[in-house]
């Protein structure tokens, strides 16, 4: 069969084809939202149309059987209407009332996780891992469902003082903010690139190889028509093997994971904050990386017990103070944590007023 | 028949109550040899704690410098159905909506050229199908852009440009983050298909400073709706949430970061001039409260994840603008900064990491912004700064 003629530069379509009619009619007139359960809210226009949202977990990685099986599901209770959140949940976008408690019947029944809305839990933002990416040093889909497991109470009922942002990334180029989420997880390199001499000059441009890294540790190598890499000064990023393939630095035994916490986007009450270190290396132990599950909710049940309501993890350590986060969660406190990178100098406690 | 591989490890991520993106890769095996081999070499990732990827080669279709992300597998004799697997980024959608005709279009043309597999959505927010073939991007670009849809962007390009879902069904956004971001995306096609900056540069769009897309730590240039005006108070809706077990002074009136709400329990009174429209009782009492006169954007640059020097969250570069099509301002202001950027960014650097090389005067004087005290925390504390010919002739 012919194929279609091919267009280009058109952009992606018109969002509006796919919004619901409701939607379409209240554009911009909508006066406030209620949350009905962990898993509905209905938000209400000045003119008192309601469309309800049913919000459900997704891995992100999706096949075709189940995106096909979510559009029937769509068709039969919202008019084919539904969307996803940056979070990667699906919303279900329902018009009329009846439909509401019929659709969640039927989600529950075909086993969907309803939840996610509200002071709590919801989806993990993460990375491809060792699903697809090259320059991965753990696999992000495993993690987030191993983390989601075991918080799953707090997606589908329980609640938190204030929604819990987490993030997963299989490695310090971090694509998805995990540098300012709640709680979050970032694969970590602990030993040097490994040269592959015989490559470097089919495989790399010397030059912006040596450019590339932000500590200055690459020097050129003229006798072997290479380069070096000066130990004391590496740091593991990664970065010099994003822009030279012959740098291999992924290791099966040292590789591992490090959690930072107390990041966040918006600006309510608060400015938006990076997360900071609070364990440097987990050793990555696949299928279920039980330790990391187990410091992820120490975590979590500390900024429970202590927090108060509307504080975010960063907040609460804010007012608590990081010496008694550390005091509190039990980690230890060690060389890796005290900053000698970029903003050291910004983040020594510059007064004698702190907590024993 | 696909290929069937004995997945031990894998099974156990089938066990518990949150969605298995294994039994995902596990429906799509059934019928499809690409995602039969992808399960097979996961599980020898998972054995051997390792990925199995090896860099990208340029691969793409025809008058597009991106939009493809080539992938290959380290063992293609060992699975030889994922030895190309290219990653194909779709332009997705502002507000991230679909009805179930157009994911069944996405589904049709996947299953017959690609693994079944896909990303709902990639960081990024691109509509990700991943892995394929290197002899069928033609055909799947045809499909999809005969169709109305788009690739996304990718390498040292505009990258596709996301939003939250705004005005569509929310009550606090100040702008039409929705017709922004499409608006952007059709004005830089070229740019996001034709990779010619110094590094890659994001767009996103949020109504307010709740920022349900994270724009502020993830985009160059991150568009944060807001408002100069007075928050409007329904007195009646306040009691209401106090009579609902609401705590005001507690909830509202001592976590107001700047002092300026007052509750004696009969007016809930808000100083809107030392307001700075941090959202805190707006999301707490949605039905109360509501963003009254001009409405527009405040413009922040800068901010990526850590590479090279550390991660940064964007600042802001211009206080208040107003968001309103065709957006000339907006796009002229875009367009001297990739000016600037382009003369003098070097290979992977982003806009924010030139600006802190550089200086934020060198980069305000040339995109024609002037100082004010909205832009920065603090003014500098050290005793060294410039003068220039013109400053000391002033």
């Amino acid at each position: 069969m012919a194929l279609p003629q091919r267009k280009t530069d058109i952009g992606p379509p018109h969002y509006k084809q796919f919004l619901p009619p409701v939607i379409q009619k209240n554009y911009g007139d909508w006066k406030y939202h209620e949350i009905i359960n962990p898993g509905a809210m209905v938000h209400v226009a000045n003119g008192g149309d309601k469309i309800w949202t049913v919000r459900v977990a997704s891995p992100r990685l999706l096949s075709t059987v189940t995106i096909r099986e979510i559009a029937d599901i769509a068709e039969k209770y919202c008019g084919g209407h539904l969307r996803f959140t940056t979070r990667n949940n699906v919303e279900f976008l329902v018009s009329d009332e009846k439909n509401l408690e019929p659709l969640q019947k039927e989600l529950k029944a075909k086993g969907y996780m309803l939840g996610g809305i509200g002071p709590r839990i919801s989806n993990i933002v993460h990375t491809q891992g060792w699903i697809h990416c090259h320059s991965a040093a753990t696999d992000a889909s495993g993690l987030v469902k191993v983390i989601m497991d075991d918080l799953a109470d707090y997606f589908t009922t329980k609640e938190t003082p204030n929604k819990v942002r987490l993030a997963v990334a299989c490695c310090t180029n971090m694509c998805g903010a995990v540098h300012c989420s709640d709680i979050a997880v970032v694969a970590i390199h602990r030993k040097i690139p490994v040269i592959d001499h015989a490559n470097i000059k089919n495989l790399c441009e010397v030059p912006s190889t040596i450019a590339c890294c932000p500590t200055g540790a690459i020097s050129p190598d003229p006798s072997k028509k290479s380069i070096k890499i000066n130990a004391d000064k590496c740091m593991y990023c990664g970065n010099c093997f994003s822009v030279c393939p012959a740098l291999p630095i992924a290791d099966p035994k040292d590789d591992g994971v490090a959690i930072v916490v107390g990041g966040k986007v918006g600006s309510l009450r608060s400015m938006p904050k990076f997360s900071k270190l609070a364990i440097p290396y987990i050793r990555n132990n696949p299928p279920r990386w039980p330790e990391v599950t187990a410091a992820v909710r120490k975590i979590l049940e500390a900024y429970i017990a202590g927090a108060n309501k509307h504080e975010r993890v960063g907040e609460w350590v804010d007012r608590i103070g990081w010496e008694k986060f550390f005091k509190i969660t039990g980690f230890p406190f060690t060389f890796q944590h005290i900053d000698d990178f970029t903003i050291a100098r910004e983040t020594f406690r510059t007064s004698p007023a702190f907590k024993w | 028949m696909p290929k069937k591989y004995d997945t031990p490890l894998l099974d156990e991520l089938e066990k518990g109550p949150f969605p298995s993106f294994v039994t995902e890769i596990k429906k799509a095996a059934a019928t499809n040899d690409m995602a039969a081999d992808e399960l097979g070499v996961l599980e020898k990732c998972y054995r051997d704690n390792r990925t199995h990827w090896k860099h990208g080669g340029i691969v793409g279709v025809r008058g597009y410098g991106g939009g493809v992300i080539g992938r290959y597998s380290d063992v293609p004799e060992e699975f030889p159905n994922v030895a190309h697997f290219h990653t194909v980024r779709i332009n997705s959608t502002s507000g991230l909506y679909y009805t179930s005709e157009a994911l069944r279009t996405v589904c049709d043309i996947w299953d017959k050229y690609g693994s079944g597999l896909t990303n709902f959505h990639g960081s990024t927010g691109d509509l990700v199908l991943l892995g394929t073939k290197t002899d069928v991007l033609e055909p799947i670009f045809a499909e999809f852009s005969s169709r109305g849809w788009d690739l996304g962007g990718s390498g040292s390009a505009l990258r596709t440009p996301s939003c939250c879902l705004g005005a569509s069904r929310c009550e606090w956004s100040n702008i039409d983050t929705m017709e922004i971001n499409y608006a952007i995306t059709q004005e830089f096609q070229d740019e996001m298909h034709r990779p010619a900056f110094p590094y890659k540069f994001k767009f996103k769009t949020v109504g307010c400073a709740v920022d349900c897309n994270a724009a502020i730590a993830r985009a160059d240039c991150s568009v944060i709706g807001t408002w100069k005006g007075k928050i409007a108070v329904d007195q009646a809706a306040v009691k209401e949430y106090e009579k609902k077990g609401m705590n005001i002074k507690a909830e509202i009136v001592d976590l107001c970061p700047t002092g300026c709400i007052s509750y004696d329990g009969k007016e809930f009174k808000i100083n809107d001039e030392d307001c700075s429209r941090c959202m805190h009782c707006i999301a707490k009492m949605t039905k109360a409260l509501k963003a009254t006169g001009e409405k527009g954007a405040t413009i922040l640059i800068g901010s990526k994840a850590p590479f090279v020097v550390g991660a940064t969250l964007s600042w802001v570069i211009i206080p208040f603008i107003k968001m309103e099509p065709p957006y000339t301002e907006f796009f002229d202001v875009i367009r001297k900064m990739w000016e600037w950027w382009d003369e003098h960014g070097k290979n992977r650097e982003r806009i924010g990491e030139l600006i802190i090389r550089r200086g934020m005067r060198e980069f305000l004087e040339f995109i024609g912004v002037p100082p004010v005290p909205q832009q920065v925390k603090e003014p500098r504390r050290d005793p060294f700064w410039f003068w220039t010919e013109e400053d000391l002739a002033k």
